[in-house]
């Protein structure tokens, strides 16, 4: 069998070769030239580098609070989605508007309003520090820049599938005798679960990698409050390559394991469509 | 239990509420109340603050700040860095939506994946690869050096790391519109007589023009917007690498607050008009699909409920 299948239009040859071309000059080599400059170091040494305390502890926050922040936002998404597909109130277009609110502003604009939002004297800080909440230049702020950046994932990610979600299943439900309650949890929630999920791999992947928002609310302290990105750019501002390189192949890595397994959760969200 | 086939007419007689098949209404508007809050306390309070503090000392002083040499070069350089990778942006979503959408070859899914890539990795990351590229220390460093060609801490570096970050959003938003549209309506073109270019002109991208102009916007966007990335390659030389948001930082270092936000106040003006053109092309579009439907299958059913 041929590879490409015959078609009556022109320009197959001319805008693959160029989609190759391009993706290749911009993406592909680009990456390859990380991994092929880090594959020159021997495994001990790549560990070694890649694994130091600092790292370590950066990992961690990094992890620990993309996590969360990704927690929240499978929370307050899925209410979100809900409270936009199903009940009409004044105000929901508007809303349903500024859910995109979060990937339309740039993410340093995100974190400078947010840092300032958190600080002793900041309109949320003035209430929230003296009750010993400090969402400014702590590992908090790191989630709240994160939980932010990552809001419209589960929203977008559930709405389409709330909106086909057929009302009749629900009162078939209703109808053979099932209260609210157990109609949400044993007839919508199983169905609701695959979108959530792949919502929460988004926003996770978003924000392992996030780097503008972070860095001017958390206070970029090493071993207290400092981001795996950040770290990165330490590295490379101290003209240590090698350094660089091991954590950010560290973060590409993990970040082509959560695309393998977003891809398997799509599969299976799909799994009784016809 | 009878309640679920027994409707309850509510006040205004036209909306159905059934027991067991919608919440009650304490219920509701309790969810409603928590997504409001929500929502006003991570979206609405950090955008109405960025005016806020841009205003703090005084419309004079915002204005001073924005008019201030080393922002308007900021401004010039973020309009400079958008307008080099937008239009080559499309024009690779152009190419690669026709390619993926009209054709059938193998590799194809791999493609797509591949297109989709800049959006899993960090910005950092990206600013980095053309770094390791580019920079004194990089594979052409030297090479570069000795033609005394300044890629990295320079404007073609920028321009560059923009270009990866933006690189999925128009053909992302291009091919399954594409798909959706199959190639009848070129194949007619093309046995009337038209040409390639012609078909794609009057008929392909006509037909496409919401999607683009919706890919272009959300380009766009994120083109004059990003931090991470062009933070890695920059350089930081004020009046000269410094784009918006890097402008944004250092001010902010500098403790020269209303000034920072002055800067950021432009960049959230410019997301506002983003969101604002991305809900009107959506609502366009949805429109469109919805007359082109009806002109395709006359609705059989005049009160308006769709036929299963």
């Amino acid at each position: 069998m041929a590879w490409k299948k015959n078609s009556p239009l022109p320009g197959f040859g001319l805008t693959l070769g160029f989609t190759l071309f391009y993706l290749s000059a911009i993406v592909l080599i680009p990456l390859g030239a990380l991994v092929l400059r880090a594959s020159s170091l021997s495994w001990v040494e790549f560990w070694k580098l890649a694994t130091t305390d600092r790292a370590l502890a950066a990992y961690r926050l990094t992890f620990g609070a993309s996590l969360t922040a990704a927690a929240i936002n499978a929370v307050f998404g899925t209410l979100l989605a809900w409270v936009l597909t199903r009940y009409a109130f004044p105000g929901r277009r508007l809303l349903d508007a500024l859910v995109d609110f979060p990937f339309a502003l740039p993410t340093a604009v995100a974190g400078l309003t947010l840092a300032d939002l958190f600080v002793p004297k900041g309109w949320l800080g003035q209430f929230l520090v003296p009750l010993g909440i400090k969402g400014a230049f702590s590992q908090l702020g790191v989630v709240i820049a994160l939980t932010f950046t990552g809001l419209p994932f589960v929203v977008r990610t559930l709405q389409p599938v709330l909106e086909n979600l057929e009302r009749e299943v629900e009162e078939a439900a209703a109808t053979l005798g099932a209260g609210r309650a157990r109609t949400l949890f044993n007839v919508i929630a199983p169905l609701l679960l695959p979108p959530v999920l792949t919502g929460f791999a988004l926003a996770f992947g978003r924000a392992i990698g996030e780097y503008g928002s972070v860095v001017f609310i958390s206070g970029n302290l090493p071993f207290k409050t400092e981001i795996a990105p950040y770290l990165i750019v330490m590295r490379l501002d101290e003209y240590d390559y090698n350094g660089a390189m091991t954590i950010a192949v560290a973060l590409l890595a993990f970040s082509f394991v959560l695309l393998g397994a977003i891809n398997i959760l799509e599969r299976w969200a799909r799994r009784f469509e016809r | 239990m009878a309640g679920g086939t027994v409707r309850r007419r509510t006040g205004s007689g036209t909306q159905k509420s059934q027991r067991g098949s919608e919440e009650s209404p304490l219920v509701r508007w309790l969810l409603i109340g928590i997504a409001l809050l929500f929502c006003g306390v991570f979206l609405l309070l950090p955008l109405v603050n960025v005016f806020a503090q841009a205003l703090a000392k005084g419309l004079p002083h915002y204005w001073a700040s924005l008019v201030h040499p080393d922002s308007v070069a900021a401004i010039r350089l973020t309009l400079l860095v958008a307008a080099i990778s937008v239009p080559l942006n499309v024009i690779f979503g152009l190419a690669a939506a026709w390619a993926i959408a009209k054709f059938d070859f193998r590799g194809k899914t791999l493609l797509i994946t591949l297109i989709d890539l800049p959006f899993s990795v960090s910005p950092v990351v990206a600013g980095l690869v053309f770094v390791i590229l580019f920079g004194m220390q990089g594979y052409f460093g030297e090479w570069l050096m000795d033609r005394d060609i300044r890629i990295i801490f320079a404007v073609p570096g920028i321009a560059l790391a923009t270009v990866f970050i933006t690189f999925p959003f128009v053909a992302r938003e291009l091919i399954p519109i594409m798909q959706a549209q199959g190639s009848d309506q070129e194949q007619a073109a093309l046995t009337l007589g038209a040409t390639g270019w012609q078909t794609f002109w009057h008929v392909t991208l006509p037909s496409v023009k919401w999607g683009l102009l919706y890919g272009i916007i959300l380009c766009n966007s994120r083109a004059m917007g990003e931090f991470g990335a062009v933070s890695v390659v920059s350089g930081h030389i004020t009046g000269q690498t410094d784009t918006m948001p890097l402008r944004v930082e250092k001010l902010n270092n500098e403790f020269q607050g209303p000034a920072a936000f002055a800067v950021a106040s432009l960049l959230a003006l410019l997301a506002l008009l983003t969101l604002f053109l991305k809900t009107y092309l959506e609502w366009k579009q949805h429109r469109e699909q919805a007359a082109a439907q009806a002109a395709v299958e006359p609705d059989p059913d005049p009160t308006g409920h769709t036929s299963p």
